[in-house]
């Protein structure tokens, strides 16, 4: 019989739970199915997260690459992308020149939207690292539930399964955008998109919502409960932190956008009339759908909207900032900053939303409040930017593909996050709402940003999920051609925003003020394709890594201080044999005492005071 | 065909990079791990500065080159009184964000070199500094401030609705802009300068596209011209509405933007400063106005400018063709041209629509 001491301290830490030893075989992972599909091991679910966003960053960008030739090359013969396209594309009978059609354009953004942003940026993001690491660096055997953690996946590959089955509808699928803005997300006579491909979009996103919370009440819970003896929230890498704050965001905001569907679904199929009002179309007088606003589906949209950026941007920055400290060989500067600074985002991300709404019609007063609240995130985003900058000072960097995409990451967030004081500031968002200029902040500061925190994620951890390394050469072709790429695509971008020209357009043709940029266009298609075939490298790298990459011999390859590297090369469930380890300091402590890396569950020296102590 | 030798291509390509991957794998076996390591912090730190020097350089030389042609810093001026504070607010913001732009990527690729792993190089300890921190978080919150207040100082002058004291059709004249599936219909109050009342149940794409209540005399004068005039220094209170889906209604010169909501009529009130003549001259003058005008070859860009009224928000699938032109013209012309329009009401329709 165990003492009372010890059956208390295995509820507060699963400390001496040893009956996950039998790591081959055992009842989870008996069958191909168990092990490689309907798997409940968190590594495994991260691999399955990890690549699903792939998969849907390779279409996302392919349809991108799509648009970009309509907008860089409008008066080519596409022709040629009819085995693919079909009808989409529209031939010419006296030109016999190949068009895309305007509403297959349209399609091709709000897929290319949605995608990125939910199904690679959070799903592949979050749902990969939180899932790969949250277990492995608080020190526990899994999930907090391991079965919720396997439907989280399978909900998100339905959710895929039904947007991509959207794809092929004759109609077509959802063209409104990827905010979905009614009436025309609920109008079917209003856009072609908005019949089924409406109906298969919000169908999608409503599993997905059911995903993100499955994975998010997962991470909150082995966050809170299943940390190791020792591992005090002070102690946790910043990793941790930010996924843990992540999941709690997640939480809070993705049932808002839920309830905002279901009225869109009530809106569409039983005719109420939340979001509609006073509406003439397609020759007709909507009588009996009256008094709804269409601005109520707007807060409830960017009620989830404004936190899911940084749902997105977030585990990013933890991502960033665990890779920077290892590889600069130095703490992370004012881990505790970095901590309130997250809280901080996460705190103030709920109570900015209108800002993106400023020009939609609410009331002018209300935007004094959401300016304020915006700019002050600009403090905490700005504390990060120098933590993250002196973390390089006095270091000894050792420059490798994970690090060179963190090091980039400071510097698309510094360029992105700059321009949101712009657009944050009610007055200027007058001229720049709806132009490039906006295009070209958030692809900057969340996607291709967020796109950097995952690389150097999967650079850096690989060997944690597959004992193989990448391929440092190809990470860095890859680096510097997205490096480089990026700031081709995006930095132009701001120039046609503040030439006022308009997204969202098909072409520019009829306005004089917007069509004077024929070449920026093509430069920035041209740049684009180029910049997609970099990420061709990463995918190569990353499938021929996975079978034929160097081994990882040493179990701790970086010399990092954090437990997943405490864990055997080899993947068990349960993640380590016999005991858990305990932890006894911070995760930070590289170069002190003259010592390179002191791991966090090396015992305090006599007299050694802990260095976060305040 | 042409498509196998694409895919032939890709497949040739991938193996040329399978082998550069492995080539460097053995490259750096034979040196040696640490070796290589060195040699690679060296080259990559290197590449790091050129590369900032070079996006530093870059970016400041596009953006000037790119200046004329923005709404900012081109001869395309703002073209309405609170243009100006946005322009100003804007070169504020600009001045302090290149700053810090400029700083902080000077500050982090040199860094990043400065301190790249060497022979005997050794990290230093240093986990947090309060004081510097405090500094840090200081700055940007002086600043924040400061644009939080011009900010909201500019958007309260632009957007509050207008003062009660202000008389219709002396101190300012209210036009109205309906968004549809895929056009602006424009209408001007007439010589009464008010808008009749509407009624969306009224609407009649043949005979009353905007559903006017003809019981409402104030509707008799109304009318919608192809192209709206409007005069120069003379306040206008936009009133916005949308037939159908959501619109938006956008002057980029005039820095004016609203959406358009069905059942939510929204506004915006801007007064304009430059007549699209007076435009035209000052445009005269400048290099990149000379090139031959699209359209029309004959014609000079100058020539043809004109202030163009478009579509800010996403509404289907013609959002990008929703053109219209507004001219400014001085008081005398607006009221020659008020002259010539012809009320849209006609009492046979009117009668038989009732």
């Amino acid at each position: 019989m165990a003492s009372i001491d010890t059956i208390k301290e295995d509820l507060h830490h699963g400390h001496h739970d040893e009956h996950h030893d039998d790591h081959h075989g055992d009842k989870y992972q008996s069958s191909f199915f168990t092990t490689y599909l309907f798997s409940q091991d968190h590594k495994m679910i991260a691999k399955q997260f990890l690549i699903t966003g792939m998969f849907w960053a390779v279409i996302g960008g392919l349809m991108s690459l799509v648009f970009r030739l309509q907008l860089g090359f409008p008066a080519e013969n596409y022709t040629w992308l009819k085995a693919v396209l079909g009808k989409w594309i529209e031939v010419n009978p006296e030109t016999g020149v190949g068009s895309l059609a305007p509403e297959f354009y349209y399609a091709l953004v709000t897929m290319h939207g949605t995608i990125l942003v939910f199904f690679v940026l959070t799903a592949g993001l979050s749902g990969t690292f939180s899932n790969l690491l949250i277990p492995l660096q608080v020190g526990a055997r899994d999930m907090a539930s391991p079965f919720l953690n396997m439907l989280s996946y399978w909900f998100f590959f339905l959710a895929g399964l039904v947007m991509f089955l959207s794809l092929f509808l004759n109609t077509g699928p959802f063209s409104g955008g990827w905010t979905a803005y009614p009436p025309l997300s609920i109008l079917h006579q209003a856009s072609d998109g908005s019949k089924a491909g409406a109906t298969l979009w919000i169908m999608s996103l409503v599993l997905f919502v059911v995903s993100v919370l499955l994975g998010g009440i997962n991470y909150i819970t082995t966050v809170l409960n299943m940390r190791t003896k020792g591992m005090g929230m002070f102690r946790l890498p910043l990793t941790i932190w930010a996924f843990f704050v992540t999941a709690v965001l997640g939480l809070l905001s993705f049932p808002v956008l839920a309830s905002g569907f279901f009225m869109v679904i009530f809106d569409r199929s039983l005719d109420t009339s939340f979001f509609l009002n006073e509406i003439f179309v397609n020759g007709e007088a909507l009588t009996d759908r009256v008094g709804g606003s269409a601005i109520l589906y707007q807060h409830l949209f960017w009620f989830l909207g404004h936190p899911e950026v940084y749902i997105i941007i977030l585990p990013a920055m933890g991502i960033v900032s665990e890779v920077l400290s290892v590889h600069a060989r130095k703490p992370i500067f004012g881990y505790r900053a970095m901590v309130f600074s997250i809280l901080a985002i996460g705190v103030l991300s709920f109570i900015v939303w209108a800002h993106h709404m400023f020009m939609a019609g609410i009331n002018p007063f209300m935007a004094n409040i959401f300016v304020l609240f915006t700019l002050i995130i600009a403090v905490p985003s700005a504390v990060k930017v120098f933590n993250w900058i002196a973390t390089l000072w006095g270091g000894s960097i050792r420059f490798n593909s994970a690090m060179l995409f963190a090091i980039g990451f400071v510097s698309l967030f510094i360029s992105g996050g700059l321009t949101g004081i712009f657009l944050g500031n009610a007055a200027l968002d007058i001229p720049l709402h709806d132009t490039y200029f906006v295009v070209a902040h958030f692809h900057i500061v969340m996607g291709v940003a967020a796109f950097f925190g995952m690389f150097a994620g999967v650079y850096h951890w690989f060997p944690r999920m597959y004992g193989r390394f990448m391929n440092e050469a190809l990470g860095k072709i890859h680096f510097w051609g997205t490096m480089i790429g990026s700031y081709v695509i995006f930095w132009p971008m701001h120039y046609l925003g503040l030439a006022g020209v308009p997204r969202r357009y098909y072409n520019w043709d009829s306005f004089d003020a917007f069509n004077q940029f024929d070449d920026l266009n093509k430069f920035i298609t041209i740049g684009a394709i180029i910049t997609f075939g970099f990420q061709l490298v990463f995918v190569l790298n990353f499938f021929w890594s996975i079978f034929r990459g160097r081994k990882q011999e040493e179990q701790n390859p970086w010399g990092a201080s954090t437990l997943e590297w405490t864990a055997p090369v080899e993947h068990i469930h349960g993640n380590w044999p016999g005991e858990i380890p305990a932890v006894h300091r911070w995760a930070y402590d590289y170069g002190k005492d003259g010592r390179e890396v002191i791991l966090q569950t090396e015992p305090l020296g006599p007299g050694e005071k802990d260095s976060d102590a305040h | 065909m042409g498509f196998l030798l694409g895919l032939l291509c890709v497949v040739l390509i991938g193996l040329i990079v399978i082998q550069i991957g492995r080539v460097s794998e053995l490259a750096t076996q034979i040196r040696g791990a640490r070796e290589s390591q060195l040699a690679t912090n060296q080259f990559h730190s290197v590449f790091g500065m050129v590369f900032m020097a070079v996006f530093m350089l870059a970016s400041v030389v596009s953006a000037i080159y790119y200046a004329p042609s923005s709404l900012y810093h081109g001869p395309v001026v703002s073209a309405s009184e609170h243009g100006s504070a946005i322009d100003f607010l804007f070169d504020t913001t600009l001045f302090f964000t290149g700053i810090i732009f400029v700083l902080c990527h000077i500050l982090l690729f040199y860094f990043a070199w400065r301190y790249r792993e060497r022979e005997n190089t050794k990290a230093i300890f240093w986990a947090h500094n309060n004081k510097l921190e405090m500094i840090w978080m200081g700055i940007p919150a002086v600043v924040m401030t400061f644009l939080v207040i011009q900010g909201i100082y500019t958007w309260n002058n632009t957007m509050t609705d207008v003062p009660a004291n202000w008389v219709l059709g002396k101190d300012y004249i209210e036009i109205e802009g309906t968004g549809q599936q895929f056009a602006w219909i424009l209408r001007h109050p007439g010589v009464d300068n008010q808008l009749g009342s509407r009624d969306f149940r009224k609407i009649d794409n043949a005979n009353n596209p905007l559903g006017l209540d003809w019981t409402d005399k104030r509707n008799h004068d109304d009318f919608m011209p192809d192209v709206m005039y409007l005069p120069v220094n003379m306040p206008v209170r936009v009133r916005i509405t949308s037939k159908d889906v959501l619109h938006n209604f956008y002057l980029p010169q005039h820095r004016v933007k609203m959406d358009a909501v069905p059942g939510m009529p929204t506004y915006f009130i801007f007064k304009p400063t430059i007549t699209t003549d007076e435009m035209r001259q000052k445009l005269s003058k400048e290099k990149e106005w000379q090139e031959p005008y699209k359209g029309d070859p004959e014609k000079k860009r100058w020539e043809m400018f004109d202030y163009e009224l478009a579509c800010a928000e996403l509404c289907g699938k013609g959002h990008y063709s929703m053109r219209r032109v507004i001219k400014i013209v001085t008081m005398e012309e607006y009221l020659k041209w008020l002259g010539e329009q012809k009320t849209y009401y006609n009492p046979e329709n009117a009668l038989s629509a009732q």
